[in-house]
């Protein structure tokens, strides 16, 4: 049976981890294969790395990073963040990621989906959607969902779900969906939003955004239909173990991967 | 130390696998050269993307003939199993032929999310590759297209109502269809398993 997948999720700024990574048993905490290989080895099933680079200059640093990550990990890794070309993915593809995550970039121009997922398959191509609930409803009476780029700051006016639905005609093998009304709240998954999408569209979403207990991890694979749930800080500090996650998540009846 | 040798075309993830080799304390070349290939002790057919592209090219340089005619152990993964086999229903393609089994898409079901993505447990057949394997075998699959179980499956794998090829063998050749490179400790040791595995033992 197809598993249930946990992706933490690093953000990278300058070849480093950012987001005060706390863990006592790293000897460099910031270093971003250190604890990838650390979430690799604790039963993560796939990881997700994020550059938040701020100047042009130093992304020569993530290509490089990428090309540890892939010395090191042999799980599946996803890279996104400021990727801007087909030539960027091209590099990060042939530094050894798996799949590429693309959010601003597709927003601004649809086709670089098409053109991705010919050029390198859909099974690398992770469509990125930031969403945050407009507060209109539409004629079912279901809440709408506007997209947002620019790391949630900026909005498009594009109603979300159509957008998803646009992102898998066009080859996208994956929807990478943040909820910005849940992230950092810690207050549960958006399970509504996710589940709607869940049933729209044919390929696999993959939750994130408000992660804080197990419980909610539970929620968002049931009720939510997520192929797959991300979440960063609650890992970085501990407040939920990998190990105990999926143990939890197995006696919840959650297809889950876990090794005897 | 004998010579692994990664075929080297237009749909190769090879750095994943060079890495998974590196691991293992062992180099590869990445070669064309037909020679190369011959004088190999093992060839490795990794692959991701699409199926008639992929045949287009080999055919164009004239690989196709080459790997269909090799003599030792050679592992095909992903894309790279499907190409061993006749035909694939990705785009009507004739493949190599390699193996008799064909590839088709996963049918429609309510629910059943395409393509297959994520780890997922190995039902294991009788098979050198799988030494030393134990259930659960977790490994990690990314495909839309697959072979149905045949006489040739050495390893099947379930999805919705479909319980698929997850591995093939014939003679000297095995497939998987998962990323044994990207499978954690038991797609390594199954990598392992093909390195050190001995040439009689897989006829």
């Amino acid at each position: 049976m197809l598993a249930k997948r946990i992706i933490p999720c690093l953000d990278v700024r300058d070849g480093r981890t950012v987001k005060g990574v706390n863990f006592v048993n790293l000897r460099d905490a910031g270093d971003a294969v250190e604890l990838a290989a650390l979430y690799a080895r604790q039963g993560a099933d796939e990881l997700t790395f994020l550059d938040i680079t701020a100047t042009v200059e130093n992304r020569g640093t993530f290509t490089s990073l990428v090309r540890r990550i892939a010395d090191v990990i042999d799980i599946p890794f996803t890279v996104g963040g400021g990727i801007r070309s087909v030539a960027d993915v091209g590099a990060l593809l042939d530094a050894g990621a798996d799949k590429i995550s693309i959010n601003s970039m597709a927003v601004k121009d649809p086709r670089i989906i098409d053109t991705l997922a010919k050029e390198f398959g859909s099974q690398c191509v992770v469509c990125a959607i930031d969403v945050r609930s407009n507060h209109t409803f539409d004629a079912d009476g279901m809440l709408g969902w506007e997209v947002y780029v620019a790391g949630g700051r900026t909005p498009t006016g594009l109603e979300a779900l159509s957008w998803a639905v646009e992102a898998e005609d066009r080859g996208a093998g994956e929807i990478l969906l943040t909820s910005m009304d849940h992230d950092g709240t810690k207050a549960g998954f958006a399970v509504e939003l996710t589940r709607r999408f869940s049933d729209r569209v044919r390929i696999p979403i993959i939750a994130s955004g408000g992660a804080g207990a197990m419980e909610h991890f539970t929620e968002i694979f049931t009720s939510g239909g997520a192929d797959a749930a991300l979440a960063a800080s609650i890992f970085h500090f501990h407040e939920i173990d990998i190990p105990e996650l999926k143990i939890f998540l197995e006696k919840h009846g959650i297809p889950i991967r876990l090794n005897r | 130390m004998s010579s692994i040798v990664i075929v080297k075309y237009n749909a190769g993830n090879i750095r994943s696998v060079l890495c998974a080799l590196n691991r293992l304390g062992r180099d590869a070349t990445v070669s064309d050269d037909p020679k190369v290939l011959r004088n190999a002790s093992r060839v490795i057919f990794p692959g991701v993307g699409e199926a008639s592209s992929a045949m287009r090219y080999l055919r164009q340089v004239h690989l196709d003939e080459v790997l269909l005619s090799l003599q030792q152990p050679f592992l095909g993964i992903c894309l790279g199993m499907q190409l061993m086999c006749s035909r694939s229903e990705e785009n009507d393609t004739d493949c190599l032929g390699i193996f008799e089994s064909q590839v088709v898409r996963f049918a429609e079901e309510p629910g059943l999310k395409i393509p297959h993505m994520g780890w997922n447990t190995l039902g294991l057949g009788d098979d050198p590759l799988f030494a030393g394997i134990t259930d659960p075998a977790w490994c990690y699959f990314v495909h839309s297209y697959y072979v149905p179980a045949s006489k040739e499956t050495i390893a099947t794998c379930t999805y919705g109502q479909n319980t698929f090829s997850a591995a093939l063998g014939a003679g000297n050749y095995r497939g998987v269809q998962f990323h044994p490179e990207k499978s954690g400790p038991l797609g390594e040791r199954i990598l392992k398993n093909f390195l050190e595995i001995s040439e009689d033992r897989l006829w």
